[in-house]
């Protein structure tokens, strides 16, 4: 078994995209979408029947019983997220600032503040020949990390020996990406040719590295700036990176994603995203 | 009049929309949010004076400790581990709350400061320029973010800050003083999906919002939305290979008269006075 995780550290350069035809071409079993903020992979994936849709839940956040508080100002103090504002003579904790740490529950002296479990989000599970999970944060809650690392959990069971995983990732460098690369065997880092793809691949890369993971880069819309296209190339070869190709800005790319339904073989777009994927399953065996 | 911009979905044009907006409002501040891959200053060139930004995470007195186990059972975040003879700190996954130190019977726990990043900030052409760096290998830059949030609850001008994507903690810490958000989107069912998301959280904070709709072509699903929830659709922009190009150049767009108009009527919509 081996799981490929897809990562762009910037955001649109085509990590869906790229995941999605990779999935159609190989005739994955398994894959899943960790971009819990903002996923979407759903949106073109063949399975439409959701089998398990289970709550997600962060951790519990801090309420406060009016009728035991004494105003003692003593949680407000203590809090390091600004999450308790003292307004209309009560003390109150914002649901969306509280990280749930507990301080406020340990400092005050007549036990006035209790927990409640907080839906941080949902986890689904799709199956029939193929088995997909994805989740969905709800909006505004902390904890990204933990949901992706339950999105890979679910899929865990369903993986054989000699399956090739697809994962899509989240973009950025922080919490969720660092949980969506525990336990893979190769990322491929989709750059894209301007100014902000170049500084942000070059954050990712790093950040890959620092943990030790192999990985690949190929290049996405690369027709819409050919200097930078090619200054990406020489990047990768300097560094001796792995590079797996470049994709084109094909307008039958956005068409299929708007019409869920995949690249038709015989495009230029199909066959430049095959070659991305066949060159990057030889870097991987 | 504090704007942010922001999109749910990566790449749709944040940080595109919020500096050419920025350059062309009189005076106006820009405030780069996006800490894990910040790249407002690609366009806004420029000296920084630089500022460390640290948090605080335990540090364990090994010779007081007793090994009682109280920080480790009282650490939410798992970032303490008895491993071994001795209590770890996993500074990474620290939230920095404190706990620790006040549940520990023997006061062995004290607090050092963690750098996690750092503050940039420059003066382009009369705009003042703040911006975040997170640190690689950092978990989170949400104090990055409140940081510069503060910094900018001083600033008397007109503010753009430039959003990081998705609709977590980031972002909510990012829009917390702003009094209008500007939601960026694609005409891709991709794009809408992400939209709903985030326009969702601007409800739940109460913000005044309003769509623009960056790479417009013939799918008219952003419109659509926008008019089903009565959002004003601020501007389109269409997709435009030499406009996109000049971008990807990090170049200011604004600065070419073909393509000063856009953020012009962008600014005379949101009432604020212009260069």
């Amino acid at each position: 078994m081996k799981k490929l995780l897809i990562l762009s550290g910037k955001g649109g350069t085509g990590k869906t995209t790229f995941a999605s035809n990779f999935i159609n071409i190989s005739k994955a079993r398994v894959f899943a979408d960790c971009d819990v903020e903002a996923p979407n992979l759903h949106l073109v994936s063949m399975i439409k029947d959701v089998k398990k849709r289970e709550n997600y839940y962060g951790l519990d956040k801090s309420v406060i019983d009016q009728e035991k508080c004494i105003q003692c100002g003593l949680c407000k103090e203590s809090c390091k997220f600004d999450a308790i504002a003292f307004t209309d003579g009560m003390y109150e904790i914002n649901k969306h600032m509280c990280e749930g740490c507990g301080v406020c529950n340990y400092v005050c002296p007549v036990n006035a503040i209790g927990f409640v479990k907080s839906i941080d989000g949902e986890i689904y599970l799709y199956e029939d020949k193929q088995v997909f999970t994805t989740a969905e944060l709800k909006m505004g809650s902390g904890n990204s990390g933990l949901l992706v690392t339950k999105v890979k959990k679910n899929m865990q069971e369903y993986i054989k020996e000699d399956d090739l995983v697809i994962i899509d990732g989240p973009p950025g460098i922080g919490c969720p990406v660092i949980a969506s690369m525990s336990g893979v065997d190769m990322i491929l880092l989709v750059a894209e040719p301007s100014v902000s793809g170049i500084s942000d691949l070059k954050r990712i890369i790093k950040t890959a590295t620092s943990f030790h993971l192999p990985i690949a880069i190929c290049i996405n819309k690369h027709n819409l700036n050919s200097r930078l296209t090619n200054e990406i190339i020489k990047y990768t070869k300097e560094n001796k990176y792995n590079f797996v190709g470049k994709v084109g800005y094909h307008k039958e790319i956005i068409e299929s994603i708007n019409s869920g339904v995949f690249l038709e073989e015989s495009s230029k777009a199909y066959k430049e995203i095959k070659e991305v994927y066949l060159n990057t399953l030889k870097i991987f065996s | 009049m504090r704007i942010a911009v922001l999109s749910g979905k990566g790449g749709t044009g944040k940080t595109f929309i919020s500096v050419n907006l920025a350059y062309v409002i009189k005076n106006a501040a820009y405030l780069d949010c996006d800490v894990e891959e910040p790249n407002g200053d690609l366009y806004f060139k420029g000296d920084k004076v630089i500022k460390q930004v640290e948090v605080d995470i335990p540090v364990i007195d090994h010779a007081v400790c007793t090994l009682c186990g109280k920080c480790t059972d009282f650490c939410k975040f798992n970032a303490l581990a008895i491993i071994i003879d001795k209590v770890r700190v996993f500074s990474q996954l620290c939230h920095s709350c404190g706990g620790c130190k006040l549940v520990c019977p023997v006061s062995a726990i004290s607090e050092v400061k963690k750098p996690i990043g750092i503050i940039k900030e420059t003066e382009f052409e009369g705009h003042r320029v703040i911006g975040g760096e997170m640190n690689i290998k950092e978990e989170t830059g949400v104090e990055i973010i409140d940081e510069i949030i503060e910094i900018s609850n001083d600033i008397k001008d007109d503010v753009v800050i430039d959003c990081p994507p998705g609709n977590g903690c980031s972002v909510m810490g990012s829009i917390k003083n702003a009094d209008y958000c500007i939601l960026v989107a694609e005409p891709t069912i991709f794009g809408l999906h992400n939209l709903k998301m985030v326009y969702e959280l601007t409800q739940v904070f109460g913000k005044k919002v309003g769509i623009v709709i960056n790479k417009a072509s013939q799918y008219k699903i952003i419109n659509d939305f926008a008019e089903s929830k009565s959002i004003d659709v601020l501007l389109e922009v269409p997709f435009d290979k030499e406009l996109g190009l000049m971008n990807s150049n990090g170049e200011i767009a604004a600065k070419d008269i073909k393509y000063k108009h856009y953020f012009e009527q962008l600014a005379d919509k949101l009432l604020v006075r212009r260069v």
